[in-house]
């Protein structure tokens, strides 16, 4: 045990003493949730549209008056024909084209009726779905006050209630997301390279002819990383709370041993990760490029998972970060219990039980 | 010229003689571009649906019969109380209850109006703005046959009514992608991070590397040229870059179908500057640091930022305006927007001429200051 706690203390030295590894390791997460928790959102805002007025009257500018007041999007460009659509979608700043027809006013009080058309660029789907939406609505809406003294009989109003984010902000989605990347990345990155380090330099010799046992390397080697992301998962959760005002409706407690588990599971990916990689850039390239795409990707983080093709919900399954932001979620926003979440626990929990297994049976105490 | 050479080949062979890292800079990239561009996309779908009828009328059963028909809609379950629904809205078996209310078709019939209760589970929140739209779209469609049929059997005081209606129609229509197909805007975008990430990596790793393992005092010693060395050293990723973005486009074309509007040589010469932006960085940041494990921190940091803030995934006109700035010194944002340009719209190199003029600002910017920064001695 003494020896043990030898071996700790000196890869705390070795972290300690190597300052700039260290203000990386805690600087870095700490830009990244700000600049994201900020900066990203799905929600659209401030959409350019191009509109082309045939009609040039005072409905259709009411209607444009209706269209920019809204905070989605803004006008700053006329178009007079229809060439010029082309044009301003190859530039690339405009997404979405209106083109009122010709005689707009007279139509619709004569024949009752009168078309917009909207165009928009479809490059982006995303956008131009939902451009087409809120355009759409704000239409409507507008079609409702022109109609306000015509009474509609029989109607079904839906009222909808948004349960657990009433506002629809935008960071309660990316916040539990950014964090489980950051958590996933560091901790995966940095018990990879330490370990395939100590093989690089020819260190991981004088170790294992040690009385330490392999496993005791092992250990002594990830505890003091699971010490600092433990450090780091507090911070990101104290910037959460208090910058972001992400409530955690459910016990601290538990989120805190979630986030443990997690950043176990974590770092035990990363210790099988070196023992299967020969050089510290093997070692890097796998868990950043192996890892980086899928756990953004899969994981729910963006993108919803139930949406996905049937194969790749499958896969999901076995992407850690996806259960994680599940249990984050959950506990953060939902405030439930364990009970709600054992079955996520659980896959996690036997997620590292079997990286852990495998890293020791992969472990080599030989070298070739 | 031959002593690049050398240094040329020499990188090379010391790239395929790791066997280990070949799989991973040419296997790994492409298998995720094609499995992974199947993940991308905000596409509502297989909504998790679940209801509680109060009514249990032919009615409301109809009402239900029409989410069921809704290619956007699961229908999973019922519930029989609210309490059911919402715990099985906590432990995220649903995501939608529909409540429809006691004597629904009662009410409707007697007040002319009804209203039902809709449950959405909002932590995605755009996810669920669309739900919402999707859900009054049905119950708009239902309402709609509803009334025709009612307003039949009872003779309406106000039969015109409907004539007086105005109605202002919008028609959408969508360029470029008619089919809104998220594929094509996501291939070229993930190809362009594969692309990133492994030049990234390799030329931040690279020199810090020799550095390390205590070569780079060897080469330091020899009549090589600082130039040399780096034209060196960086070419072969230049020509990885190239092959990559080969191999990904050739299985964009033939996988995903993915439109090729513009001309490849446009491509290819914006691509030609964009690596040499990312090369410059993975030098500087060697410069910058004593091992591997740093350079790679620093790689990781700016490549996480780089990725989320190039509105491959997330739109930029969103963003608050300050980090709309910040976006203007992000090399991939103008490489996804070429791509898309390019390929999807046929734009020529007169469009790009502004993402193209920033790129190469930023190529000659950054190549300086690496080369400024690499010193012989330590």
């Amino acid at each position: 045990m003494k020896r043990f706690i030898g071996f700790v203390k000196k890869e705390f030295y070795h972290i300690f003493r190597d300052k700039r590894s260290l203000f990386i390791l805690f600087g870095m997460p700490i830009a990244q949730i700000m600049l994201f928790g900020f900066a990203i959102t799905n929600e659209i805002n401030n959409v350019e549209i191009a509109i082309f007025d045939k009609s040039k009257d005072a409905t259709t500018q009411e209607i444009i008056n209706k269209i920019t007041a809204s905070k989605y999007f803004s006008t700053n460009q006329l178009i007079e024909n229809e060439n010029e659509i082309e044009s301003v979608f190859k530039k690339g700043f405009v997404k979405a084209v209106l083109i009122f027809e010709k005689d707009f006013s007279k139509k619709l009080v004569k024949e009752n009726k009168a078309t917009i058309q909207i165009i928009t660029d479809a490059t982006d789907p995303n956008t131009a779905n939902t451009v087409t939406n809120f355009i759409n609505s704000i239409v409507q809406k507008y079609q409702q006050e022109v109609n306000k003294d015509i009474a509609i009989a029989y109607q079904i109003i839906p009222q909808t209630r948004m349960v657990y984010n009433p506002e629809l902000k935008s960071v309660f989605m990316f916040v539990p997301g950014v964090m489980t990347i950051i958590l996933m990345l560091v901790s995966a990155m940095m018990t990879s390279i330490s370990i395939t380090r100590e093989k690089e330099l020819g260190t991981m010799e004088i170790l294992l002819v040690s009385p330490l046992k392999p496993f005791q390397v092992i250990i002594g080697k990830v505890f003091p990383y699971i010490f600092l992301s433990i450090i780091n998962a507090i911070i990101i959760i104290v910037l959460s709370i208090f910058i972001f005002n992400m409530p955690v409706q459910g016990s601290l407690f538990l989120l805190g041993l979630e986030s443990v588990l997690f950043i176990i599971n974590a770092l035990s990916l990363g210790i099988l990760i070196s023992t299967i990689s020969k050089t510290q850039q093997t070692a890097m390239m796998i868990s950043l490029m192996g890892l980086m795409l899928p756990v953004i990707l899969l994981s729910g983080f963006i993108f919803p998972v139930s949406s996905m093709p049937v194969a790749l919900q499958v896969i999901s399954n076995i992407i850690p970060a996806k259960w994680f932001i599940i249990i984050l979620k959950a506990i953060m926003l939902k405030g439930v219990g364990i009970l709600f979440i054992w079955k996520e626990t659980l896959i996690l929990l036997g997620m590292t039980l079997f990286f852990m297994v495998l890293s020791i049976k992969k472990y080599k105490i030989r070298l070739e | 010229m031959k002593i690049i050479l050398f240094i040329i080949q020499k990188e090379f062979k010391q790239i395929f003689r790791n066997k280990g890292m070949l799989p991973i800079i040419f296997i790994l990239p492409i298998l995720q571009l094609v499995i992974l561009s199947n993940a991308a996309t905000f596409e509502v779908k297989n909504i998790k649906f679940s209801y509680i009828d109060n009514d249990k009328t032919s009615f409301s059963r109809e009402l239900i019969d029409k989410f069921n028909a809704s290619p956007y809609f699961n229908v999973l379950t019922d519930f029989n109380t609210e309490k059911e629904a919402s715990s099985a809205m906590l432990s995220g078996e649903v995501d939608v209850v529909l409540e429809i209310p006691q004597y629904f078709e009662k009410t409707l019939l007697k007040d002319k109006r009804a209203s039902l209760s809709v449950n959405i589970n909002a932590i995605d929140g755009a996810a669920a703005g669309v739900e919402n739209v999707y859900i009054n779209q049905v119950v708009q469609s239902f309402n709609k046959n509803a009334r025709a049929e009612l307003m039949q059997t009872q003779i309406i005081e106000n039969a015109t009514m409907g004539s007086q209606v105005k109605s202002i129609e919008s028609i959408p229509s969508f360029w470029y992608n008619e089919t809104l197909n998220y594929k094509t805007f996501m291939v070229p975008g993930i190809l362009v991070l594969l692309v990133t990430m492994i030049t990234l990596f390799l030329s931040g790793m690279n020199i810090v590397r020799e550095k390390e393992i205590g070569t780079l005092e060897q080469i330091n010693v020899t009549p090589i040229k600082k130039h040399q060395f780096i034209i060196g050293k960086l070419f072969p990723f230049w020509i990885i870059g190239f092959g990559l973005l080969t191999i990904g486009l050739i299985l964009a074309k033939v996988i995903f179908n993915v439109p090729m509007l513009g001309s490849m040589l446009v491509i290819y010469l914006y691509t030609g500057v964009f690596i040499m932006v990312i090369l410059g960085m993975g030098f500087f940041i060697s410069n910058f640091t004593d091992t591997q494990q740093q350079a790679m921190f620093i790689a990781w940091f700016f490549i996480v930022i780089f990725i989320l803030m190039s509105g491959l995934f997330t739109p930029i006109e969103s963003m608050p305006q300050w980090a709309q700035y910040l976006t203007e010194f992000n090399p991939i944002k103008y490489f996804v927007e070429v791509m898309r340009m390019v390929l999807l719209k046929g734009a020529t190199l007169t469009d790009i001429l502004p993402q193209f003029l920033k790129t190469l600002l930023y190529a000659i910017v950054m190549n300086g200051l690496a080369l400024w920064s690499y010193r012989k001695r330590n």
